[in-house]
């Protein structure tokens, strides 16, 4: 799905303006880049806009060793001969790149206490149930010393390393297993991948790192939300997850409550490897700040998820629920590179107001006897635009493959949008691809029979949501599917009547 | 418990219900027949709070409550409950969990305590030997995939789970056969008190073996042109609506 004619470098006289503006730039950060390495940057100074010396004390900053500042400098390099992709229905103002903290956004002047958050955003918490020690920290508020699950996730990681399981920010995994990161990092997303991949591989900030050794199969369901209480990851996320031989992990990404970030753009890159036999289940909430009810504000979140089934029998299965962000654009996906791995990919995706989503996945079959099912349900209400887009690939090697999609929308009220873009590639006689799509509405004989029983039109829409989208939430572990159906009606407030 | 005076109803500047009257106290059936089109199916969403229809003129007073300016889930919340003609399917919602949900919303708003899922079962399967409901059907989503026959049962195994104090059955026995006819009959029987009342709409009086009212209204017209007790539902099985409309035009 990366636009390859965007590839194509610049034309000569961006480039020549460019390194004008480069060298200024550089002139400038060398100085401080001398004495850089060693103290501590307020982060006040620290620069706007993107060039080597930025990606190289970013590195530096986090210790990492050469490879590493090797490897964020070619994404670098490759990154400023690329433009931003045009093909995905979404409309935005262009983000200025330039104008960007990659680093760490400046500190501004956050709220001091919950008692100066926007009410609203104080309401949804109430309705989420989210726990008061939690809402400090998701609204942004200044908290030094961060609650329980700091404790909680040092009692977990006692208990994964007798397993010898590693669950640690990517920062550290760097430091600390280099040669497990050098070899698989980059190896599902390349750094030349594109335009966002490239652009968090050069800048990347922190994020999850998991290896699960062989034959091991990881008692308790790992969750980044523990870690990013710690310490803040930031826009540009990376994750790399390593399922060794006949090992199997599931890993929940993000929370119900929203979130909120002082970064309007948000580009994060996972990579899942299974081997030989092993299994990955990697599930995510994203409920980022959409923006208000006319559509200003929000996040852009632009995300590179990839997995790679490189061995036989391997099966990695992706379930989403997205609900945030002013624009989603993310495709995750499986590489069905060993004999009879297994892609799946379960997905909500509901937008309201002026969100806009274009998301959806690739099934790449390359093995034999590889099998895909893709289960896709869309939810428009409001003014917004929700689009899927999805391929299946199957090589001519592959034997035998198999796809089931089923790509479905459902519409509330009568100015949003549904599209479907599923993309079919076959070269082998013996694959078996199956699609199919429906598009339905929420109607009103179904809200006044709900009415008619005592259940509000709040509520209602909320169930006939939730039931629309249960084959999806019945692969979510059990406690975040509970979360997931509650945030649909905070979601759907006031779309209808 | 339901007061209606002078009801002038219309759908889309079309007059429906033109001048209804009907006093409804507790403990009584009283049973709505009439020609089709005459307005019943109306009398009935105007009564629940459907959208769509304008109130032209004239009240509806419940337990002392103007009705018609209740949001429909109010209405239900205070013991009003329609039986649906044709009940509808609602994808991927439990039955089961719909209902406790349903409930639980008409416990709270009494001031009572919610009923958690294990008490709630044991009603539920109290109730369900009501109808001769297969439990099975309870694991399934809301009517989706049930037979007519079962649909009408699960409107009324709704009714006797939310007990309520006013129920209006529209024409809950069209397409039932006659053992369901019996059931769903039976049922109703069952839950009959003196503190709660009916409302039966029908086109046919068989369902009047069944449910035997203390009152039978005839609606033509958008008006109650004639009532009177079960033996009327007799002379109407046995006449057909024709003489009455008859004698309605010439008092006109």
């Amino acid at each position: 799905m990366i636009d390859k004619n965007n590839k194509i470098a610049q034309n000569n006289d961006e480039n020549i303006a460019m390194s004008d503006e480069q060298q200024t730039i550089q002139n400038i950060t060398d100085q401080d880049y001398k004495y850089g390495f060693v103290t501590d940057i307020e982060m006040e100074e620290f620069p706007k806009g993107l060039d080597e010396n930025i990606v190289i004390m970013i590195s530096a900053k986090k210790n990492e060793p050469e490879f590493m500042t090797e490897w964020r400098l070619k994404a670098y390099r490759h990154w400023r001969k690329q433009k931003e992709p045009k093909w995905p229905k979404l409309e935005y103002s262009e983000v200025e790149y330039e104008d960007l903290y990659y680093y760490a956004a400046p500190k501004k002047d956050g709220p001091k206490s919950l008692d100066e958050v926007d009410p609203e955003l104080l309401k949804t918490f109430d309705k989420l149930g989210v726990p008061l020690e939690e809402r400090e920290l998701l609204a942004g508020v200044a908290v030094d010393a961060v609650i329980d699950s700091v404790s909680v996730a040092t009692t977990f990681k006692g208990k994964l390393g007798e397993l010898g399981i590693i669950f640690c920010p990517i920062s550290e995994a760097i430091r600390e297993h280099p040669d497990l990161v050098k070899k698989y990092l980059g190896t599902v997303v390349p750094y030349t991948d594109n335009f966002y991949a490239t652009l968090n591989s050069a800048v990347f900030s922190d994020g999850s790192f998991v290896y699960i050794p062989p034959g091991v199969r990881c008692p308790m369901e790992l969750s980044s939300y523990f870690r990013i209480n710690a310490s803040k990851t930031g826009q540009f996320e990376r994750t790399l997850i390593v399922a060794d031989k006949g090992s199997y992990v599931s890993y929940l990404e993000g929370c119900t409550a929203p979130m909120r970030d002082e970064n309007q753009l948000h580009a994060a890159v996972v990579e899942l490897i299974a081997l030989d036999d092993a299994e990955i289940k990697y599930s995510t909430v994203q409920n980022w700040y959409a923006g208000n009810k006319e559509g200003v504000g929000g996040i852009f979140n632009f995300v590179t998820k990839r997995g790679l089934c490189s061995g036989k029998n391997s099966k990695i299965s992706w379930t989403q629920v997205e609900t945030g962000s002013a624009i989603t654009w993310k495709y995750p996906s499986c590489i069905l590179k060993g004999d009879n791995s297994v892609g799946e990919f379960y997905s909500v995706a509901l937008t309201n107001n002026y969100q806009q989503a274009d998301t959806g996945t690739k099934m790449i079959h390359q093995g034999k006897n590889t099998r895909s099912l893709i289960i896709s349900k869309g939810i428009s209400a409001g003014k917004s635009n929700n689009a899927y887009r999805g391929l299946v690939k199957v090589n001519s090697k592959s034997e035998n493959a198999r796809n089931y999609s089923q790509c479905d929308s459902l519409l509330i009220g009568d100015q949003c949008g549904a599209h479907t873009y599923p993309y079919l590639e076959i070269e082998n006689p013996t694959a078996q691809v199956e699609h199919e799509a429906t598009t339905s509405k929420v109607s009103e004989d179904q809200i006044f029979y709900l009415n008619q029983r005592g259940i509000s039109t709040e509520d209602a829409v909320g169930m006939i949501v939730s039931g629309y989208a249960r084959e999806v939430f019945q692969q979510l572990p059990m406690e975040f599917a509970v979360e997931a159906q509650a945030l649909m009606s905070v979601s759907l407030e006031g779309s209808v009547g | 418990m339901l007061s209606i005076k002078n009801l002038q109803v219309s759908v889309e500047e079309k007059p429906i219900l033109k001048g209804l009257n009907l006093e409804v106290k507790p403990g009584e059936i009283h049973a709505i027949m009439g020609p089709n089109g005459s307005g019943k199916s109306t009398l009935a969403h105007v009564l629940s709070g459907r959208e769509g229809y304008s109130v032209d003129a004239g009240s509806a007073q419940y337990k002392g409550l103007d009705l018609l300016d209740m949001a429909p889930e109010i209405r239900a919340r205070e013991g009003m409950f329609l039986a649906f003609q044709y009940p509808i399917e609602i994808p991927g919602v439990n039955n089961t969990s719909f209902l406790k949900k349903a409930l639980n919303e008409i416990r709270k708003h009494r001031g009572e305590e919610e009923l958690d899922a294990i008490d709630f079962l044991s009603l539920i399967k109290k109730q369900m030997k009501l109808v001769e409901m297969k439990e099975e059907l309870l694991k399934r989503p809301v009517n989706q995939g049930f037979s007519g026959g079962e649909k009408k049962r699960n409107e009324i195994l709704q009714m006797a789970v939310l007990n309520p104090t006013l129920a209006i059955l529209d024409e809950t026995d069209s397409g039932l056969d006659i053992d369901a006819l019996r059931i769903v009959a039976g049922g109703v029987n069952k839950l009959r008190s003196a503190d709660n009342s009916f409302v039966v709409i029908t086109h046919y009086q068989r369902l009047l073996d069944y449910i035997v009212p203390d009152f039978v209204h005839v609606l033509s017209n958008g008006q109650i042109i004639k009532s009177g007790t079960k033996e009327l539902a007799l002379e109407l099985e046995e006449r057909g609506y024709d003489w009455l409309l008859e004698e309605a035009e010439s008092k006109a």
